[in-house]
């Protein structure tokens, strides 16, 4: 019982920065544009995440500033996919490459800094309910936020009018900018919320999920939350499906390899890259017939007035 | 106020020549705000960057040494962003490469094998990189799953299964338990050029490369078919060209020259196969293949000077204390700006000062 808590506990722990990526980039998909920068947003709030924590001491500051450091790099994305019509796989790949870089510039001098993690909820009398309790109700905050920003997104897209636009941008922008919509705003506003996700998602690694920074820890998490939208088709419900299907493959690997079971560690570790791939195909294998995704999705936009 | 794209009636060839440089230009301008902020002389670390290597005999046969799997690399996936797929996992074909061939090496180790083994070496880095690129692509094929994403993904189980290995069965038992294979036999080693030096058989190979690339895109059918599917895919169809064979085809050429690169990396160079034999050649190759306008001769030009930038890294590091990781940001940082003059190639750009309301009444 102690062993199935403590593992529910880590695939919580685990899953969130993948959720919290991935709902990001789920609005900015259903916006029409492609992010494939999510890894390089991530890294780099990872290291302005812990930078922030470590210089203020405050999780929740340095909260902030992963989320300031993603927006700031989802906006160079916007400028040149948006602004100039850039291809969008190609910049995406580029964020990538540049946030691996700066987030090492930026965080070499934290390497071996230590922080208090974040702290856990805890409500006297219902936090030691013996199994449930902790999982309900002693999370860090980051785990309540995440659920909270699905429904929140959920709500948004399908339950609101600017929902409505950003979908139908996504899904035609020809039509959508015919009606008078702003279609190169909403997708910025879209680039925009997506780098925020990503940011924390990163500062999320280095504040609660192990208290210390190290170059790379994102770990290819930020393709696991792009290859998660697909396995979701662009609906917010699944990607909490998804991201814990993924993080218990991620911990149940861990556990096997602390078993011992004579297989090499390097194929347990190897296990959620190639339990991506297996989903996409899959998936994408399912979907033959009609594509659920946003119709625009990657294309450029330029509007002619 | 606001920026407006303006279609360009035809593309400019002025500005497809003039872009990479333009580019570089404004590259080099971030880059001394980048070495000021972080307190070194900005002339001075430029100076180190991209001129010292340029001096001496060592170093200009280095970049010659870096340069040759970033060109390698870079032409074939040339092929695929010419034909509109995204091979982003050459890095991953480039690592299986380097394994496969050193299976041969590590079998071999000893034995007195004649000279046979490195040239098969070679053959089975290439094989095993096309096999390995070929995993995306016939998910993409037959599945239609993203290979961005399944080839990328692949880079990871490469990178883990190779570090199995040298840590595991291929793993040097006299070695003091560094995870690394034992240095591979004469036989199994790429010759140098010159006795003493640096610069190997691979960078032959790779003009060759190059050569039959520029011969392959310029001179016969498959080449167009290849350019026509990525720039006008419904015009491919009414063609009647085969786009998925297309897909194959390109990833196997890409992953190939990926594999051979990572063997001739291995079996010249490094000598034997460890953890960490590439510092990203794979992604700096993506860089190189946009800088060099997804050209054959382009590339061999952007190859070199990307590789100077390795180089540059190195010794500025050394020299100045400057961290590798500006190398990075110089390398995100271009490409950003290829992309960005890119689009000049097709559009105008135009800045609108009249108020939206009123362009939009007068439309």
């Amino acid at each position: 019982m102690e062993l199935l808590e403590a593992i529910i506990l880590s695939v919580l722990a685990a899953s969130t920065p993948l959720l919290l990526a991935a709902t990001g980039e789920l609005v900015t998909e259903r916006s029409g544009v492609l992010n494939l920068g999510v890894e390089g947003m991530m890294i780099v709030g990872a290291a302005c995440g812990f930078g922030g924590a470590w210089l203020t001491g405050s999780t929740t500051l340095g909260a902030l500033c992963g989320i300031v450091a993603g927006t700031l790099l989802s906006l160079i994305f916007a400028l040149m996919t948006l602004g100039l019509a850039v291809n969008q796989v190609a910049t995406g790949l580029a964020l990538t490459i540049l946030g691996i870089g700066l987030s090492g510039l930026i965080g070499a001098r934290f390497v071996g800094e230590r922080i208090t993690p974040a702290p856990h909820l805890h409500i006297p009398g219902l936090t030691d309910i013996p199994l449930i309790g902790r999982i309900l109700f002693g999370e860090d905050a980051f785990v309540y936020f995440s659920l909270a920003l699905v429904i929140a997104v959920w709500l948004f897209l399908y339950r609101t009018r600017m929902g409505l636009v950003l979908r139908a941008a996504g899904d035609n922008h020809v039509s959508a900018h015919a009606l008078g919509y702003p279609v190169l705003r909403i997708r910025t506003f879209a680039v925009m919320f997506g780098g925020a996700c990503a940011g924390l998602a990163g500062a999320y690694l280095p504040l609660a999920y192990t208290p210390f920074f190290i170059p790379g820890m994102t770990a290819g998490r930020g393709w696991i939350a792009l290859a998660l939208v697909v396995f979701a088709s662009w609906r917010p419900g699944r990607l909490v499906i998804g991201a814990y299907l993924f993080g218990a493959v991620t911990i149940l690997q861990l556990h096997a390899q602390g078993l011992g079971l004579g297989i090499p560690s390097q194929f347990m570790s190897s296990l959620p890259y190639l339990a991506t791939v297996i989903v996409l195909v899959l998936i994408s294998r399912a979907r033959t017939g009609g594509s659920t995704a946003p119709a625009a999705l990657g294309t450029v936009f330029v509007p002619d007035r | 106020m606001q920026l407006v794209l303006e279609k360009r009636a035809e593309r400019s060839n002025t500005i497809a020549l003039v872009s990479p440089l333009i580019a570089i230009g404004l590259t080099i301008v971030t880059m001394s705000i980048l070495f000021a902020i972080l307190g070194k002389n900005p002339i001075l670390a430029l100076g180190v960057y991209f001129i010292d290597p340029l001096t001496d005999s060592y170093s200009l046969q280095e970049i010659a040494v870096k340069a040759t799997p970033l060109v390698m690399i870079a032409i074939g996936l040339s092929l695929c962003y010419l034909a509109n797929v995204w091979n982003i996992g050459a890095e991953g074909q480039f690592l299986i490469g380097a394994v496969a061939g050193s299976w041969l090496a590590v079998k071999t180790q000893g034995t007195g094998a004649g000279a046979w083994v490195m040239p098969a070496m070679l053959l089975l880095g290439a094989a095993a990189g096309a096999l390995y690129a070929l995993i995306p692509a016939i998910c993409r094929v037959r599945f239609g799953a993203s290979e961005i994403l399944t080839s990328l993904m692949l880079v990871y189980v490469a990178d883990l299964f190779l570090d199995y290995l040298v840590r595991g069965p291929w793993r040097d038992p006299a070695g003091f338990n560094f995870p690394t294979t034992a240095e591979f036999d004469p036989v199994a080693t790429v010759p140098v050029l010159i006795e003493g030096g640096r610069l190997h058989l691979g960078a032959v190979i790779a003009l060759v490369v190059v050569a039959a690339a520029t011969v392959l895109l310029g001179r016969t059918i498959k080449g167009f078919e290849i350019r026509v599917v990525g720039a006008a895919p419904r015009a491919a169809r009414f063609g009647g060209f085969n786009s998925n064979q297309l897909i194959l085809l390109t990833f196997a050429i890409s992953g190939a020259l990926a594999g051979l690169a990572g063997i001739i990396e291995v079996a010249g160079p490094v000598g034997h196969l460890q953890p960490g034999i590439s510092p990203g050649y794979g992604f700096t190759a993506i860089i190189v293949a946009f800088l060099g306008r997804l050209n054959p001769i382009g590339i061999l030009i952007a190859g070199l000077f990307l590789a100077l930038t390795f180089i540059g890294g190195e010794q500025a590091q050394i020299a100045m204390k400057i961290p590798l990781d500006v190398t990075k940001v110089f390398q995100g940082i271009l490409l950003f700006y290829v992309l960005a003059c890119d689009s000049l190639i097709l559009y105008r750009f135009r800045l609108v000062f009249a108020s939206r309301q009123v362009s939009r009444g007068a439309a």
